[in-house]
C-alpha cells in the first residue's frame, strides 16, 4: 500500500539507468505542463521590498499581502525591532552552537521564560524551527512499543516526526471523533499512546473539536500533543490557542508552537507541565544536534510574545477581518473551505490546478498575494487559494481585497 | 475465522473501492493493479479495521503490497 507520510507524487516505474532523480519526473512534468500554459510560476515569487506586515513590492508592483501567516502583524513592531537590534549589537549575529553546548544565551532563557508566562506552564523548550519542534518531540517521546494516533490531515512536520521515530503510526479520518476512539480502543492494553492533534488545520482553516477529542484521549489514558501553530496569539481569551478557547488546555500534555506566524520571526517551541519535561533537552536529537537560534531572533521572539499577552484589541480586529472576508467571498459566489470563519485562514476552493494558478496570477496582477496550495499538501487533492489575514489589515484593505477577488474571479470564469 | 472466510469478507469490502472491476488474485497490488491513492487506502483500511476490529498501523501497511499479503496480515492480526 502507499505510504501517505512519504508520498512524492511520482511513480516508481520512472526509475531508470541509475539516475536517482528519475523519481521526480512526474513532478517536473506537471510543473512544465502548468508553465507551458503561460501562467507565471506560482512557486517562485520574490518580494523585492517589504513595506509593512500587509504590503510589499512584488514584481515592481505594490501588493497587499494575504498569505503570510503574519496574523498579529508583529514583524514591524517598533519594540520588537529595537530588541532585535540591541541583541545584534550586544550578543553578535549568531551562537554557532547547540543549545546544550555553547548555544544557550541569556536571550534563549528569557524567551523560554516568556513562553512559560504566556501559556502559564511549568516548562518551555525553544527549537530552531517549528518543524523541528514537532520532529523532535514526537520522534523522541513515542518509542517502538508505543502508538501514535493522529489526524490524517496533520502537518508534514508531524508526519516527519512519526517517520523519524519508531512508534506504531495509526491515522484516523480528519476531525472524526468516533474514528479516533475506535483506534484508541483497539490498541493493545499496556501500550503507550500519544494522540497528536492540531488546533487549526492550515489547509482549510478549520478547527478541531479538541474538547471532545481530548476527553476521549484521556478516557484511554493517552497523552495528548496539540500543535497550535496557527492559533497562537489569536484564538483563546489569552491567545493560547484552540485548547484554551475550548477550555481544555489543562488536559493537553504538550503544546507545540512556532515563532514564524503570530510571533513574527522564526523558531519553534514545546510547552508542558510534565514534571520530567527537562530531560528532553538531553535526549531530543533535533534539539541537540543543531545550532540554536541567533540572539536577535530570540530577543525579537521574547519581546513579541510578551506583547501578544496584551493583544486583546488586535485579536478582536482580526476576528472582524476574518468574518468580513469569509462572508464577502461567500457572497461573491466563491466556495470556501469552512462554512463559517473559524480562524484567520480563509481557504478558497479552486475547480482545478490550472484555473487555480490562473486565478492566483490574476490576483497578483490586481496587486494581491495569496498562497496557492495544491496536492499532495492539500486534503482530498484540492487546489486552494489560501488567504491568511493579519490584525494590521485595515477595514478598507479587506474591502479592496474583495474587489480584487471579484474582478479576478470573473476574468478567470470561476464566479 | 479461517483464511477462506477472511478472504471472502475482504473481497466484499474491496468491491466499492475496485472502481475498474479488476479481477483480484492474491498477487493483485493495491498501488499498481488497483490504482489506490492514499485517500482510498485510508478509507479501505478503516473499513477492514472496523470489520475485523483490528488495527493495521501504517508500519504494517508498508509491508502489505498485494491482496494475498493483506489477507495473511488480517488472519495474523485476528489471532493476536
Amino acid at each position: 500500500m502507499t505510504d501517505m507520510a512519504g508520498e512524492n507524487g511520482a511513480g516508481d516505474q520512472a526509475m531508470s539507468q541509475g539516475d536517482l532523480f528519475s523519481k521526480f519526473d512526474g513532478i517536473i512534468q506537471q510543473r512544465e505542463t502548468l508553465l507551458s500554459s503561460g501562467v507565471a510560476d506560482p512557486f517562485s515569487l520574490v518580494m523585492e521590498k517589504v513595506l509593512s506586515p500587509t504590503r510589499a513590492i512584488c514584481n515592481g508592483r505594490e501588493t497587499i499581502l494575504l498569505g503570510t501567516y503574519n496574523y498579529m502583524g508583529m514583524t514591524f513592531d517598533p519594540d520588537v525591532i529595537a530588541a532585535g537590534k540591541s541583541a545584534l549589537d550586544n550578543f553578535g549575529s549568531g551562537t554557532t552552537g547547540s543549545r546544550v553546548l555553547n548555544g544557550t544565551y541569556q536571550g534563549h532563557k528569557e524567551c523560554e521564560e516568556a513562553l512559560k508566562e504566556f501559556y502559564a506552564m511549568d516548562h518551555a523548550m525553544v527549537f530552531s524551527t517549528g518543524y523541528q519542534a514537532n520532529l523532535g518531540i514526537i520522534s523522541t517521546i513515542a518509542g517502538k512499543e508505543d502508538y501514535i494516533v493522529l489526524d490524517i490531515d496533520s502537518h508534514a512536520s508531524i508526519w516527519d516526526g512519526c517517520a523519524l521515530g519508531n512508534a506504531q503510526i495509526v491515522p484516523f479520518k480528519h476531525n472524526d471523533i468516533e474514528a479516533m476512539e475506535k483506534r484508541l480502543r483497539r490498541i493493545p492494553e499496556g501500550a503507550g499512546k500519544l494522540v497528536v492533534l492540531e488546533g487549526v488545520y492550515s489547509m482549510l482553516g478549520d478547527i478541531a473539536p479538541l474538547k471532545e477529542m481530548i476527553a476521549v484521549a484521556k478516557k484511554y489514558d493517552a497523552m495528548v500533543l496539540v500543535d497550535e501553530a496557527h492559533s497562537m496569539g489569536f484564538i483563546g481569551p489569552n491567545g493560547r490557542g484552540v485548547a484554551e478557547e475550548q477550555g481544555v488546555l489543562d488536559d493537553v500534555d504538550f503544546v507545540i508552537g512556532t515563532f514564524s506566524k503570530s510571533v513574527g520571526t522564526v523558531g519553534g517551541f514545546c510547552v508542558s507541565n510534565h514534571p520530567k519535561f527537562e530531560v528532553m533537552r538531553l535526549v531530543c536529537r533535533p534539539y541537540v544536534f543543531t545550532a540554536s537560534l541567533p540572539p536577535s531572533v530570540v530577543a525579537t521572539a521574547a519581546t513579541s510574545i510578551r506583547k501578544l499577552m496584551h493583544g486583546g484589541a488586535k485579536r478582536a480586529h482580526l476576528w472582524e477581518n476574518s468574518r468580513t472576508l469569509h462572508g464577502g467571498l461567500k457572497d461573491l459566489g466563491f466556495q470556501i473551505g469552512t462554512e463559517t470563519p473559524q480562524s484567520a485562514i480563509i481557504a478558497v476552493i479552486m475547480p482545478d490546478l490550472e484555473r487555480g494558478a490562473a486565478m492566483w496570477e490574476a490576483l497578483l496582477h490586481e496587486g494581491l498575494y495569496v498562497n496557492l496550495a495544491r496536492p499532495p499538501a492539500t486534503p482530498a487533492n484540492m487546489t486552494l487559494l489560501r488567504c491568511s489575514l493579519c490584525a494590521e489589515h485595515s477595514v478598507e484593505q479587506v474591502q479592496t481585497i474583495l474587489g480584487m477577488f471579484e474582478r479576478a474571479g470573473k476574468a478567470v470564469g470561476i464566479i | 475465522m479461517d483464511r477462506t472466510e477472511v478472504e471472502t469478507r475482504i473481497r466484499s469490502l474491496i468491491e466499492p473501492f475496485n472502481k475498474k472491476n479488476v479481477a483480484i488474485t492474491d498477487a493483485s497490488t493495491f498501488a499498481g493493479d488497483l490504482e489506490f491513492d492514499s485517500l482510498t487506502v485510508m478509507d479501505f483500511v478503516a473499513a477492514i479495521e472496523d470489520e475485523f476490529d483490528i488495527i493495521i498501523s501504517m508500519n504494517q501497511q508498508a509491508e502489505i503490497e498485494n491482496f494475498g499479503q493483506l489477507v495473511d496480515a488480517v488472519c495474523k492480526l485476528q489471532d493476536d
